[in-house]
């Protein structure tokens, strides 16, 4: 499916992401990595558990938010049949347990603080990426 | 309370970031991985300021002795770049590819109230479960059998 080049959207969004990762940092002293923040909510107890929950309900109620303002919708598409939903899901779960963080602990605030860890990880799975969708798409002819 | 309001909110600008940006949509992110088919730089721009804003915002945050409510900063320290970093991170992609869902896209989501975000942050969930499982018998098995010392 066709999606239109979005500058403006892109630029203040990630404005948005970046914002909410030095706030995250500046008052909670947490590094905004959605992985870390998921595996921490599903493991640790007590008022460690409790922030991390509040950030998933309110990262959850954006979009409900967002949808519910005049004049705004939202795109969404995804062709993936079922079985390669369930599948990606897992392959994402295990892949960024072992990796310690995704795109947004990795990708934005690691490679923020220049971490090798980070810009390693970044490079890695950005390839992975490349390389996946190129053969799912082309070689493949799509799910 | 403070604590879980300020992450509530925080969380929703995150959240607000992803949507607005379009990266909650998985056709949009996977067109940035598809230079030869329906190419769409979005994703590019997206990683590119969020990654400034916090380069810069984090540096003015560190000059501080700790975070306002918290008495320290919590930051990784692990600077090895060993098998389970490159491989978690190759597998990572690899499930990235395949349906366009990543952990900080897919969570957004799912306030959509579309099917396909669920089914992937269930199964997701169940992984990390099931690997934190196994990663915390293995530790135990090893810290109860005597270890050869080091040197």
């Amino acid at each position: 499916m066709i999606t239109d080049f979005t500058p403006w959207q892109a630029l203040l969004g990630g404005v948005l992401i970046g914002g909410a990762a030095v706030a995250l940092m500046a008052i909670h002293g947490r590094i905004a990595g959605m992985t870390g923040i998921v595996s921490g909510a599903l493991s640790t107890a007590g008022s460690d558990k409790n922030w991390r929950l509040a950030f998933l309900v309110g990262a959850i109620a954006a979009p409900l938010l967002f949808i519910n303002l005049p004049g705004q919708s939202l795109q969404f598409a995804s062709d993936s049949p079922l079985w390669a939903v369930l599948f990606s899901g897992a392959v994402v779960g295990i892949g960024v347990s072992f990796a310690g963080g995704c795109t947004s602990g990795h990708g934005v605030c690691g490679n923020a603080r220049l971490s090798p860890r980070s810009i390693t990880a970044t490079v890695v799975f950005m390839a992975a990426t490349f390389a996946t969708v190129f053969v799912v798409r082309h070689v493949l002819g799509g799910f | 309370m403070r604590s879980i309001v300020s992450a509530a909110l925080i969380g929703l600008v995150f959240g607000a970031g992803i949507v607005i940006s379009g990266m909650s949509n998985p056709a949009k992110v996977l067109n940035f991985f598809d230079p030869l088919g329906t190419w769409d730089p979005s994703l590019l721009v997206v990683m590119v300021s969020a990654f400034a804003v916090t380069f810069f915002g984090y540096r003015l945050v560190f000059k501080k002795q700790s975070p306002l409510l918290d008495i320290k900063f919590h930051l990784p320290t692990s600077r090895e770049l060993d098998l389970p970093l490159i491989g978690g991170s190759a597998l990572f992609g690899i499930g990235w590819g395949i349906a366009g869902f990543c952990p900080g896209g897919a969570i957004p989501a799912l306030g959509l109230g579309e099917p396909s975000p669920f089914a992937f942050v269930a199964a997701m969930l169940v992984a990390m479960i099931l690997v934190s499982r196994l990663r915390k018998t293995q530790l135990s098995t090893r810290s109860l059998t005597p270890q050869p010392s080091l040197n």
